[in-house]
């Protein structure tokens, strides 16, 4: 797995193929109201409203975090679970808008999200698929054009791309989603601990596959709790602890200080294998 | 999705995400997003009916049955059972309620539908930024889909009862655009409150149940009881499938009231309808 890692000179040239930044979070704060019910249902209004409580909770997830983003960049976001890595990844993405502050995205985003794929499982893969573009607002033909190509990329064997997804294995589904997030021509790239039900072979693949798109002058965001991927991924590390980014800086200085803040050790509990 | 873009016509791909103001995004371009992603609407509607009947033996003729069905239980309940075949104008009075329950299905079917859009939506809301609005709007788009059909066998049933064929009947479609805009209104409203109420679904059916018998559909608009005659105009499905049933079944111009309550229910409720979906939009993605 070593073909993975990226030299440090590449490293160094990467990181000034571009002036203009790819991502300008400004003083970025993201709160939100939630429930704490699972399923939120009229019975349980009704015994809240007779005791007096209130389900909603206010999280405040993000809090005044500001950074830039070069293009050509592959930065890693590490930290808790928690940490608000998820929600400032949505936010750059722009599916939940900040609630203070002001982020500015140079280029087209294409999302791959921990939390599972924007699919149906009911529908085939390739109707998914089409779907899931025409979403993220790629014109019918730019869908037909990908799909060839996204198809061939997720193996999947004969015929299942034409199947139900619900009749597809977890890795076959990461996959997919991992297919097409690739393909949609993205400026930039945001992955949320996606690929951990792919297999080894696939992970290969997916690897020297975000390789490409770096080397392309692309942006990606990794998070990522598999801290030797990061390290042999990413040229910037932003390591975020409940909702403000604590340092940021060399990746390996900063899993350096996030370990430690741990108390774990570097080498252990984290390989590759968890990318 | 909110992007307000700095220089839109030099780089289209540059978005800046800020708060909402007063609740809202930014109109404009989201209203621009939603017209460039309707494909994806009619998308997700088309593969959503294609999905909903391949496990049936009969498959899309399943759009057609459904409507004689329907005529079928609702003419032995009334012409039948109720006796009112026996009248003389039992034709007119069967073509009233197929016209009037083809409509108000429509309805119905759009609201239903559109509740459960945007919780079904699910994953494809919780990863991807896009114009919310486009889920109940798909769900609107199913809806009408299933009702033409039906007006085929309407057209059947108007010829085979007799009733009067004339050029104020062309103005019809007016009526049923008034009822689709009210029924986007309403699907909004359900599709936002199910997000926060799950049980939405579950009490729908019995309310459109309700709706159904208070509207003019199963009775005539002049036959309604005098105690309810005071109350009926704030019935906009009064408006909105009397203006409808008289020119598409009787061939005749509605009263003057009947065109300014639909035009002005099917404007509200767009207006609320919209307004109260995007103010609750952001908080889809946190909420499922």
């Amino acid at each position: 797995m070593s073909s993975l890692s990226v030299s440090e000179a590449e490293k160094k040239t990467m990181s000034n193929v571009d002036a203009s930044p790819a991502v300008k979070v400004q003083d970025v704060s993201i709160t939100y109201r939630t429930t704490f019910e699972r399923v939120p249902t009229f019975k349980s209004a009704i015994v809240r409203f007779g005791r007096g409580e209130r389900a909603v909770r206010e999280v405040k997830a993000v809090q005044n975090v500001s950074f830039d983003v070069a293009h050509g960049t592959t930065i890693g976001i590490i930290g808790a679970n928690g940490a608000g890595k998820s929600t400032l990844m949505r936010a750059i993405a722009g599916i939940l808008p900040p609630t203070s502050g002001r982020i500015e995205v140079h280029g087209r985003v294409s999302t791959l999200l921990s939390l599972g794929v924007g699919f149906n499982a009911q529908l085939s893969g390739k109707e998914n698929v089409t779907l899931g573009g025409l979403a993220a607002g790629l014109t019918r033909k730019q869908v037909q054009e990908r799909y060839e190509e996204i198809e061939a990329f997720a193996e999947l064997g004969e015929g299942f791309m034409e199947m139900p997804m619900r009749t597809y294995s977890s890795g076959m589904f990461a996959r997919v989603a991992f297919a097409v997030a690739v393909h949609m021509d993205p400026d930039i790239l945001l992955i949320d601990e996606a690929l951990s039900a792919g297999d080894a072979q696939f992970k290969t693949k997916a690897a020297a596959k975000m390789k490409e798109l770096v080397t392309n002058s692309r942006t990606m965001f990794l998070v990522s709790h598999a801290m030797s991927s990061v390290r042999e991924l990413c040229t910037d590390c932003i390591w975020i602890h409940q909702g403000k980014v604590m340092m940021r800086g060399e990746p390996k200085e900063v899993i350096d200080a996030y370990t430690h803040f741990l108390k774990v050790g570097t080498t252990e509990a984290v390989s590759l294998e968890d990318l | 999705m909110n992007a307000t873009s700095v220089d839109e016509a030099f780089n289209p791909s540059v978005h800046v995400y800020e708060p909402h103001k007063a609740g809202l995004p930014p109109l404009r371009p989201y209203f621009k997003a939603l017209w460039e992603r309707r494909v994806f609407a009619a998308e997700m509607s088309r593969t959503g009916i294609r999905a909903a009947n391949t496990n049936t033996f009969f498959g899309q003729i399943w759009l057609v049955i459904n409507p004689l069905l329907l005529a079928g239980v609702y003419y032995l309940l009334t012409d039948i059972i109720a006796g009112g075949a026996a009248r003389e104008d039992s034709g007119a009075i069967f073509a009233h309620m197929c016209g009037g329950l083809f409509a108000f299905y429509y309805f119905q079917g759009a609201v239903t539908t559109g509740a459960g859009s945007v919780v079904g939506g699910g994953k494809l809301l919780m990863n991807m930024a896009f114009p919310r609005m486009l889920l109940p709007l798909s769900a609107l788009r199913t809806a009408f889909f299933r009702f033409l059909p039906t007006m085929g066998v309407y057209a059947a049933i108007h010829l085979l009862t007799g009733q009067p064929l004339g050029w104020v009947q062309l103005l019809a479609p007016v009526f049923l655009i008034l009822l689709t805009m009210f029924a986007a209104g309403m699907s909004m409203i359900f599709a936002a409150v199910q997000v926060y109420f799950r049980d939405t679904s579950s009490f729908l059916p019995y309310f459109m149940r309700i709706w159904l018998y208070l509207s003019p559909v199963l009775w005539f608009a002049e036959k309604a009881p005098a105690k309810f005659q005071d109350y009926i105009q704030y019935n906009p499905l009064y408006s909105l499938l009397g203006g409808w049933t008289d020119l598409l079944v009787r061939a005749k111009m509605p009263d003057a009231e009947l065109w300014i309550g639909g035009v002005a229910w099917a404007v509200a409720a767009l207006l609320v309808g919209s307004l109260f979906f995007m103010s609750r939009e952001r908080e889809f993605a946190v909420r499922l």
